[in-house]
C-alpha cells in the first residue's frame, strides 16, 4: 500500500527530507519503520530505544496501530511547545 | 463563533483576545489567561532566537481535541489557544491560552489544563540559537508530571 511519512524538527534534520510517499509491504507503523531501518542509514535515528513519537493521520498513536492505504504517517521527538 | 485556536507567525494581542472570548456573554464572571514568553536563558546558556517548528493540521487538531476535553471537565463558556511559529527572539511571546467561566476556580483549573496538555501533547518544536551554536530543546520530565496530575499519562520525555 502507499503511505506518506512526514518527518519533523531533529529527526526531519537527520533524515534530510521533510516527507516521502512510499509503497509499503508492513501492516503495522512498527513495520514501517523496521522497513525504514533496513533502507538506508539516513534512518538509523528511528531506531528502537531513540525518542521518537509517531503519529497516524495526525493523531498521535503508538507503532502498534495498522497502517491503511493513502494514509499518513509522521515520525518526531518529543514535543516542546508552549 | 470565532476560531478556537489559532497558529500564527504575527504577535497577538491578549487583550483583544479576551475582549472577542467575553464579548456579549453576560454567564461570564471570570477570565483566566496564561502568556508564556521567550527567556533569554535555558538549561545554562544564553538565547539569542528560537525557530518554533510544528505539524501543520495536527497541531490544530491536537488542541481543539484538548479544548473539547476542558470543556468536558470543567464549567467553561469559552476557550481561546494562540502559538506562534518561526523565529522568535527573547522577551517575544510565544503562547496564551485564555478561559472563561462564571467563576474563577474553573477558568484557572482549565487555563492550566489547558497549557499542561499543551506542552507535551500539541506537536511543535523549538531550536534554541545559544552561543556554543544551534540546540533542539529537550522534553522536559516535569512536563509530563504536570499533566499526570490531571490522570493523562503523557508518554513525551
Amino acid at each position: 500500500m502507499q503511505v506518506t511519512i512526514k518527518y519533523f524538527a531533529s529527526i526531519r534534520e537527520s533524515i534530510g527530507k521533510a516527507s516521502e510517499q512510499r509503497e509499503t509491504a508492513a501492516s503495522t507503523l512498527a513495520g514501517l519503520r523496521d522497513e525504514l531501518l533496513a533502507t538506508a542509514d539516513i534512518y538509523a535515528c528511528l531506531r528502537r530505544g531513540s525518542a521518537v513519537r509517531v503519529a497516524l493521520n495526525q493523531v498521535m498513536s503508538t507503532e502498534a496501530v495498522q497502517l491503511t492505504d493513502g494514509c499518513e504517517v509522521a515520525f518526531f521527538p518529543p514535543v516542546t511547545g508552549g | 463563533m470565532f476560531a478556537r485556536v489559532s497558529i500564527q507567525i504575527q504577535d497577538f494581542n491578549l487583550g483583544i483576545e479576551v475582549d472577542a472570548l467575553r464579548k456579549n456573554d453576560k454567564r461570564v464572571g471570570a477570565v483566566c489567561s496564561f502568556i508564556g514568553t521567550v527567556r533569554d536563558r535555558n538549561d545554562g546558556l544564553n538565547v539569542s532566537s528560537m525557530e518554533l517548528e510544528h505539524y501543520p493540521g495536527m497541531t490544530e487538531k491536537a488542541i481543539e481535541a484538548m479544548i473539547d476535553e476542558a470543556f468536558n471537565r470543567f464549567d467553561i463558556f469559552g476557550a481561546r489557544v494562540v502559538h506562534r511559529v518561526g523565529l522568535l527572539q527573547p522577551l517575544d511571546q510565544v503562547v496564551m491560552v485564555a478561559v472563561t467561566a462564571a467563576h474563577r476556580g474553573e477558568s484557572f483549573k482549565a487555563c492550566e489544563f489547558l497549557m499542561d496538555y499543551l506542552k507535551t501533547q500539541a506537536p511543535f518544536w523549538k531550536k534554541e540559537q545559544t552561543p556554543d551554536g544551534a540546540r533542539w530543546v529537550d522534553a522536559r520530565v516535569t512536563d509530563d508530571a504536570a499533566l499526570a496530575k490531571w490522570g493523562i499519562e503523557a508518554r513525551n520525555s
